[in-house]
């Protein structure tokens, strides 16, 4: 009985695997193909798939050699040589000097022209060109080959966007809106949160039930009017509207609900032994919560402050409505955006554009996970 | 040098807000204590100011950018579009019979019919399997990852997943290959019309599984191993004791997964604008009340109908809350 209860349990657990494989293997591809794909070359990537990326290619090209003023005398014998190509790593299977003929001669052979000249061509790019006469062309003669690619990785895609289209940019405006939008609303809701936990004032249940409430409130229901007091206020003074200050006390207002009712829970479960005793010693409100409940409340504060900051430099709604498109408020999300609009079919620049946009937050994400997911399971699992 | 002015304004709202607390926290003391630094026989006003000073800036900032505007936006969306002139419901007649805003509802009805169930029936199931494996703890971080993507970048991803080449070219967009793999024909996949709603669905979906994951996993741990082990004995099979015994034990922990992802569904906003701009028939309410925030110089009684269609539906959600909230507070 116990031995064919194993039996099945380890069953089970082989099956659990392989389905759970397939799920994992579901939901990593899509990142994996963008990453992959942001290192690869432009010219590849626009024509063959990304798990392509590893395996060789075969591709049709020509090139054109050296003219006459090329030419050396050799004794009886003039010679135009060169190599085609800049860098390694092609290798040269067939060439020819006809486009419709590719494989008239293997590398390393010799090619016989009408003219009596020979010319070989070896598998690494180089070329010799011996003739009995002196050469008289202008132009380079074209020579078909088909060359073997090997897969190639570079940081060009990286290099473009973060110059050329002005990424890089965009990344420091997101730190400058997400670093203080984090940092401020914690502050505020750290102390609003230890007065609803343990201070008695009149209407303290009453706010925190609407606090409660406008944690679901939708964004969407803030913008209008919003939008209209900064237009106000920024018409009044003679300044933009849109302005970093802005952004961030959106921000702050925003995520303040969340900030609160999360430290209030935490701040709230604390012994109240330790806090009635240090009452009890004479320690004013001020000196308790800065010297004990702070420390304390140390997990909570990293929890929210992930969330804050995912939230942050992930939005892209708030950075539209109260940040402009110029080069220096544009965030990345927004230049995420533009680009998916302008350069639609430029996968080289969208994949290493993403690819930026999401590293800072994967990076957060994997350090701190623990605290991440103990803010989630914080009030929304039921003991 | 750009960064040292973001450093540079953290420290001065570091410093104004330990200003202000201090200060005032300051000023408190000397007007209610001795000289000795006694605190004197007024302290009950100190005690009853006290709060208020801790309260102030939050509740500050939680009038101006919450409650004042939720205010507002109910009352401009019986403006006209430059929020001077009263026109009763003129806006949602004008809204009800908008072909654009009746596929958005439509659509939104949708999302919200698909998307937080499949998230929850993905991760209920990815819990689970998770739990029984050993390397489930490496399999949930990398089914939570995608909650650390923006939702453009998201779309971005998927958009290269979606990629379409024309009938005769080789696909670089990983479901058209597959798609050919089988011998099947290769699609503009969001250019689809009806289909692409779901194809966007799927970004959310993958974002979110992760979040619903990891709050059934906490949960199901939470369930004391006996009932498990006395199912066990009884004959029932693991797949029976998943859905008899577990799923009813965390009912209240998938309620709120649930209206969570909800909530999330009927603000869907970027994934949409990313993705379509609301072409092809894909448009949500989100994007429609952004586009109309804009359109001709902006319109605020119609933007603010179309914010407070999400808000009167997430209404029932709100009550649920508090009412949940109420009893928990009774409890503690």
């Amino acid at each position: 009985m116990i031995s064919l209860y194993i039996k099945r349990l380890s069953f089970g657990q082989v099956l659990s695997s392989i389905l759970l494989l397939f799920l994992v293997l579901l939901w990593i591809v899509p990142t994996v193909g963008l990453f992959v794909s942001s290192f690869r070359d432009k010219d590849q990537l626009a024509i063959t798939g990304w798990w392509t990326a590893l395996s060789t290619t075969e591709r049709n090209e020509f090139r054109r050699t050296g003219t006459k003023d090329d030419q050396v005398q050799l004794g009886e014998k003039y010679i135009i040589s060169g190599n085609f190509f800049d860098a390694g790593g092609k290798i040269i299977q067939t060439f020819s000097t006809s486009f419709k003929n590719l494989t008239e001669y293997n590398s390393g052979e010799t090619a016989k022209f009408k003219d009596g000249s020979l010319f070989t061509l070896h598998a690494n790019g180089e070329y010799q060109w011996f003739s009995n006469t002196p050469f008289k062309h202008k132009r380079g003669k074209r020579v078909f080959y088909v060359a073997k690619v090997p897969p190639t990785f570079s940081l060009d895609n990286y290099r473009e966007v973060l110059k050329a289209e002005g990424v890089g940019q965009s990344f420091i405006n997101t730190l400058k809106v997400t670093i203080p939008a984090t940092v401020i609303p914690i502050m505020i809701a750290s102390f609003a949160a230890y007065a609803f936990a343990w201070m008695k004032f009149p209407g303290r249940q009453f706010l925190f039930v609407t606090v409660v409430g406008l944690l679901v409130v939708p964004l969407q229901m803030s913008l209008i009017p919003l939008l209209s007091i900064y237009n106000e206020i920024g018409n009044y003074f003679g300044v933009s509207a849109k302005s970093y200050p802005g952004i961030w006390f959106a921000h702050t207002g925003f995520g303040l609900p969340l900030a609160i009712y999360l430290l209030r829970n935490y701040i709230g479960s604390l012994p109240r032994e330790i806090i009635e005793s240090a009452r009890m010693d004479g320690a004013t409100h001020m000196q308790i919560f800065s010297r004990i409940v702070l420390p304390l409340s140390v997990p909570a504060l990293a929890s929210f402050c992930i969330f804050q900051f995912l939230w942050v430099w992930n939005d892209l709604l708030v950075a539209l409505v109260f940040l402009g498109k110029k080069d220096d408020q544009i965030v990345l999300t927004s230049k995420l955006r533009e680009l998916l609009g302008s350069r639609g079919d430029n996968w080289e620049i969208l994949t290493s554009s993403a690819f930026i946009s999401i590293i800072i937050p994967l990076i957060v994400f994997f350090a701190l996970q623990r605290y991440f997911v103990r803010g989630l399971v914080t009030g929304s699992v039921k003991s | 040098m750009q960064l040292f002015d973001a450093l540079l304004a953290v420290m001065v709202g570091i410093g104004v807000c330990v200003l202000y607390y201090t200060g005032t926290n300051f000023l408190l003391d000397r007007i209610f204590s001795d000289k000795n630094g006694f605190l004197t026989g007024k302290d009950r006003w100190y005690n009853a100011i006290q709060p208020w000073i801790f309260l102030a800036p939050a509740l500050f900032f939680l009038g101006v950018y919450l409650v004042y505007p939720v205010y507002e936006t109910f009352r401009l969306s019986f403006f006209n579009f430059g929020g001077f002139e009263f026109v009763g419901f003129k806006n949602y007649l004008w809204a009800y019979e908008n072909p654009e805003f009746q596929q958005a509802v439509l659509n939104n009805l949708l999302w919200l019919l698909f998307v937080p169930i499949l998230c929850v029936i993905l991760g209920l199931i990815t819990a689970r399997l998770a739990d029984n494996v050993r390397w489930g703890t490496i399999a949930k971080s990398l089914i939570f990852m995608p909650m650390a993507i923006s939702f453009v970048g998201a779309s971005v991803i998927w958009k290269f997943v979606y990629d379409y080449r024309g009938p005769d070219s080789e696909q670089i967009g990983s479901l058209n290959a597959i798609v050919m793999l089988f011998g099947a024909e290769t699609q503009a996949w969001i250019t689809l019309p009806f289909w692409n709603n779901f194809f966007l669905m799927v970004i959310l979906i993958w974002i979110q599984t992760g979040f619903a994951m990891v709050i059934f996993s906490a949960a199901l741990r939470g369930i004391p191993e006996e009932t498990l082990e006395a199912a066990r004995i009884d004959g029932a099979n693991e797949i029976q004791i998943f859905l008899k015994i577990m799923i009813p034990q965390i009912l209240s922990t998938v309620m709120v997964v649930w209206t969570t992802i909800t909530i999330i569904v009927l603000k869907i906003f970027d994934i949409v604008l990313a993705m379509t701009n609301g072409q092809w028939n894909t448009e949500v309410l989100a994007n429609l009340m952004f586009d109309w925030m804009f359109r001709g110089g902006g319109d605020s009684g119609r933007g603010s109908v179309m914010a407070m269609m999400i808000m009167i539906a997430v209404i029932p959600i709100m009550v649920w809350n508090i009412r949940n909230f109420r009893k928990e507070e009774q409890v503690r």
